[in-house]
């Protein structure tokens, strides 16, 4: 058991540090006009990445199961503006209810 | 929905521009509750009641939280959930890097600005120009962190009765937050290039490189999008 701590030390440091590291290094010089225009893309790229790897991640490998039909219900939910709220709990409720019927 | 929150007018105080951010971390911070509840769920019958809520404090971040659970109950090493779960954040090196030109002051006030930073309190700060509201990413950081601990507690609690969280269809919060999230950012032709890229490169990756490793090379999206004329 003490092994979790270990774990929750390290990833406590880990990401801190990770935080820290830009901000401590190159903190209020400004960037290259260059680098500006990746920052500016740069969420919606992570963000895109994010998406794949939780739809249809596992592990080391790609699947499909019932996540890809909440995640549908959430596409189609966030493009006719429903709130955050009903886009997250709904895609829940969708993906538990496909995997009664699976 | 950005839009007009981004409006924000960056001359104003510190505390009208925390103050908006809260609000708008307000449904973060609800979505991310029951995210964080089916964490709770899913970690105490591995590693205990006490872990999972401590974690959730200190680390506070679902994807390497998620990540290295993932791996003890795979039955893998210490070393490979911690491996695991920095992989998993490697991805805050990039946003830290985009985060510090805005970020003002001494070494320490600079750090304790990009301590509270998440993913969705870090892309909705972004001013769309390359510069960050530092004060704005705080605010939307904060309910998300009180939601982050609350659910991990509840979720810690009630586990043993909730049976099974995916047959609840849990696993689903996080990919729909992120859609949510996704939604609001790629607005206009180059950051849906950057999406496609980034989603791309994460399907294509994600077979062969270790978790995490897919979600730091979607950068190189970004980069390449950013070469386009718009």
């Amino acid at each position: 058991m003490t092994a979790i701590w270990v774990v929750i030390a390290a990833l406590a440091l880990s990401t801190a540090a990770l935080k820290v590291a830009g901000p401590l290094a190159l903190g209020g010089r400004p960037l290259p006009v260059k680098a500006l225009n990746v920052v500016e893309l740069l969420a919606s790229a992570l963000l895109a990445a994010l998406v794949v790897v939780e739809t249809f991640g596992k592990g080391h490998s790609l699947t499909l199961d019932a996540r890809v039909v909440g995640a549908a219900f959430a596409a189609i939910a966030v493009w006719r503006r429903a709130p955050m709220i009903v886009v997250v709990l709904g895609a829940a409720a969708v993906t538990a209810i496909a995997r009664l019927l699976v | 929905m950005r839009r007009e929150l981004t409006a924000v007018d960056p001359r104003g105080s510190a505390s009208a521009r925390r103050t908006a951010g809260i609000k708008r971390g307000l449904p973060f911070g609800i979505a991310v509750f029951a995210i964080s509840l089916s964490f709770g769920v899913l970690a105490r019958p591995v590693i205990g009641p006490w872990a999972p809520i401590v974690m959730s404090i200190f680390v506070f971040s679902g994807a390497a939280q998620f990540g290295a659970l993932a791996v003890l109950i795979a039955g893998g090493g210490t070393a490979a959930a911690i491996a695991a779960g920095v992989l998993l954040n490697a991805r805050y090196l990039a946003m830290g890097l985009a985060l510090a030109p805005s970020l003002r002051g001494r070494a320490l006030s600079r750090a304790a600005f990009a301590m509270p930073m998440v993913d969705s309190s870090w892309a909705a700060a972004s001013r769309g120009d390359g510069t960050f509201d530092p004060w704005y990413l705080v605010g939307v950081s904060i309910p998300q962190y009180i939601g982050w601990v609350l659910g991990t507690v509840v979720g810690v609690l009630i586990g043993s009765r909730l049976g099974d969280p995916n047959a609840l269809g849990l696993d689903a919060l996080f990919p729909a937050f992120f859609i949510a999230l996704l939604f609001e950012e790629a607005r206009g032709r180059r950051r849906i290039v950057a999406a496609g890229g980034g989603a791309g490169i994460a399907l294509v990756l994600t077979p062969v490189v270790p978790a995490g490793l897919p979600i730091l090379a979607a950068a190189a999206a970004a980069v390449a999008a950013s070469r386009r004329r718009s």
